[in-house]
């Protein structure tokens, strides 16, 4: 069998599996490697959350959003807000009121999120449905109006973000050290990936957004208003991309309004290797960006920064559409 | 009317040593010189192919830092503009091909965002090479001898530089004709090319992609080929502009917000019409100057006021012209040009 078999159909879903276990022989240390690994494993879920909202708005309504990372740095900003208001909650000894704390932030920027995310739909995306230059290039627009009003709300300094107390410290297990937060933010990012798997493959909603993206058309003629999932989609995908971007500012404990900018990149690059439409797809090229980069900043610290091209520039060679496209290009 | 307007902004620009006479404003003219180049290259790709690439100053930046690093390395010399423009075009295309048969036979979604990562990787490998390209310091050297302004182009019987209205002519004089020359002779070529048989295949690539297929025209080719030329304008654009300034930095040839403004400049100018490069560059050069004294003006008139002077701050100009771009977009998509020409094309 060659690697292109092993690696074809249901079983390019183990390739984290097999990145991970490549890495342990390369790097030898065991407690090292569970370290990185499930840093790479938070970094991954992370940036899944932002990541899939883009791949789903892009597979049902062929809409390239270049201000997505706009959701991702307001909810940043907003969940660091609230966890600075909260901080009485926030330093308390009570588990409760830290939750009560970091649920608020969460769904504060969720919130905003969403609401944005429609508001954005309504104003800017829906006059140039169907025209990709203009979209593209409205949406730059807007990725610059909205960079600079985060500098007018919050201005241009760094802010520091307090953690939950009950989210600061890390598991000890034998010589192998995990960060609390870590763990929440893999937790969190499966969380979310179940609820959307299911959504979209048991639930009659779900039926519709995959008719959807396969057939626009069809879906129409059957007597479904598509623009309706079309707006759902968005604000979802848009909730999702603020509530990635508030665990990033928790993950950082140091948001500068560059956040946006810094996380596009991976965002787009996820996107493109997951295969453009598929919410498989985000997970695996988020789960393969998180532990490649977190392996290489261990393994070749001069690589580090350019690990996302390199696996953007493998993948791309060994699988032009991504590892799982949904859409057809 | 349309090509009026940049007749007369050409003719400003070449008379500008002589009506302007501060350093500052000769500085905004070469910039406009040397972007009206780099953004009429841009529209060669985005006006002439439909699409959109994020890492144009990756180009611009191969030119300036070839020639950069060899006048360093090399010293002053014509030499070594030559040598290290050359490799710096070879370069460029060398890269536009490897990222044109990467993604350009895909959706040219697919396109615009791998040249955004593509762009991304290059201002970090400028920073992390910092041996070699200067990191975030950039790299100063000397030009050849005959662009210095100690040079004296034409003395009098007593060895002082000879005055023209007020001008000396002296070897900044010479760099600044040299750059608008230059810019001039690439604009021209520029537009020789989207009239050529060439320039209509791109122009029916960009109408009708499967059409032009159809015909016989191998669009994968096309645009790899548009792709490349326009990267080749750029990276010259790159040299002259790295000669010009003497120093070469990530801040001004490689930044992502220069990517940025030089798509607004195509777009507010009017896409696909090399004319709407000239004045969107020139729009965009003035609005960067002028949009923040009247912004500071205003600041300063409603600073009782809570949160206005923060939005009227001059820093925000960025703002203004973002919400102006995004209803430009929907109400005028064709851009100034674009808009003027229409009713004669008719």
């Amino acid at each position: 069998m060659t690697l292109n078999n092993l690696l074809s159909g249901n079983n390019i879903r183990f390739l984290p599996v097999a990145i991970a276990f490549v890495a342990l022989i390369m790097i030898g240390n065991p407690s090292i490697w569970v370290t990185l690994t499930v840093a790479g494993l938070a970094m991954g879920m992370m940036i899944f959350l932002m990541a899939s909202g883009l791949s789903l708005i892009f597979g049902l309504m062929d809409v390239m959003n270049f201000s997505h990372s706009a959701f991702v740095a307001f909810g940043a900003f907003i969940a660091a807000s609230v966890l600075g208001r909260l901080s009485g909650w926030n330093e308390s000894d009570s588990v409760l009121l830290n939750m009560l704390a970091l649920f608020s932030a969460l769904g504060a920027a969720m919130v905003f999120g969403m609401i944005a995310g429609w508001f954005f739909e309504k104003v800017i995306i829906k006059p140039v449905y169907q025209d990709h230059l203009r979209q593209i290039l409205i949406t730059v627009g807007a990725l610059i109006v909205s960079e600079q009003l985060i500098l007018v709300i919050w201005g241009g300094v760094p802010i520091n973000v307090a953690r939950p107390q009950f989210l600061q410290s890390s598991f000890i297990i034998g010589d192998i050290s995990i960060e609390i937060y870590r763990v929440f933010a893999v937790f969190l990012g499966t969380a979310a990936f179940i609820v959307l798997h299911l959504t979209l493959n048991r639930t009659r909603i779900g039926l519709l957004v995959r008719a959807g993206v396969e057939n626009r058309e069809m879906v129409e003629a059957l007597g479904f208003k598509v623009e309706r999932l079309f707006i759902g989609v968005f604000v979802v995908g848009s909730g999702l991309a603020a509530l990635g971007g508030a665990m990033w500012a928790g993950y950082e404990t140091l948001i500068t309004p560059e956040i946006g900018a810094h996380m596009m990149i991976s965002i787009f690059v996820v996107v493109i290797i997951g295969g453009l439409g598929s919410i498989e797809g985000s997970l695996l090229g988020a789960l393969i960006l998180g532990l490649v980069g977190n392996y290489m900043a261990f393994l070749f610290p001069k690589m580090a920064l350019a690990t996302n091209m390199l696996v953007m520039i493998v993948i791309l060679m060994w699988r032009p559409y991504g590892l799982r496209p949904m859409v057809k290009s | 009317m349309v090509w009026g307007i940049v007749i007369v902004i050409w003719l400003g620009l070449a008379l500008s040593p002589f009506l302007f006479h501060d350093v500052r404003s000769q500085q905004v003219a070469a910039r406009i010189c040397v972007f009206i180049v780099l953004v009429a290259s841009y529209d060669l790709l985005i006006g002439y192919t439909g699409i959109v690439s994020f890492a144009h100053t990756i180009f611009f930046g191969l030119g300036a830092y070839g020639a950069a690093t060899a006048l360093r390395h090399m010293g002053p010399g014509w030499d070594a503009i030559v040598i290290g423009g050359g490799i710096g075009i070879v370069m460029a295309v060398i890269l536009a091909i490897f990222i044109g048969l990467l993604s350009l036979r895909v959706k040219a979604i697919f396109f615009t965002m791998v040249t955004l990562a593509v762009a991304s990787v290059a201002v970090v490998l400028v920073s992390q090479f910092s041996d070699f390209t200067g990191g975030e310091d950039g790299i100063t050297y000397k030009v050849p001898k005959l662009f210095k302004p100690a040079t004296k182009l034409l003395v009098d019987d007593d060895g002082h530089v000879v005055r023209w209205l007020g001008t000396k002519l002296n070897g900044k004089l010479a760099a600044f004709y040299s750059v608008f020359c230059m810019s001039l002779l690439l604009y021209l070529a520029m537009i020789r090319i989207v009239n050529s048989p060439l320039g209509t295949v791109l122009k029916a690539v960009r109408e009708n992609e499967t059409r032009a297929e159809a015909i016989g025209y191998r669009v994968v080719t096309y645009r790899t080929l548009v792709f490349c030329i326009s990267a080749v304008f750029a990276a010259i654009a790159g040299i002259i502009y790295a000669v010009w300034l003497k120093y070469t930095g990530p801040e001004t040839v490689l930044s992502f917000s220069i990517n940025i403004d030089i798509l607004l400049m195509v777009v507010i100018g009017g896409m696909g019409t090399m004319s709407g490069a000239v004045i969107g560059v020139v729009l965009l050069n003035l609005a960067q100057y002028y949009l923040r004294d009247i912004m500071q003006l205003g600041a300063e008139a409603t600073a009782n006021l809570p949160l206005i002077p923060e939005l009227l701050n001059p820093d925000r100009w960025l703002l203004w012209l973002g919400l102006s771009f995004i209803l430009l977009v929907y109400f005028f998509p064709a851009g100034i040009a674009g808009t003027m020409l229409k009713p004669r094309v008719k």
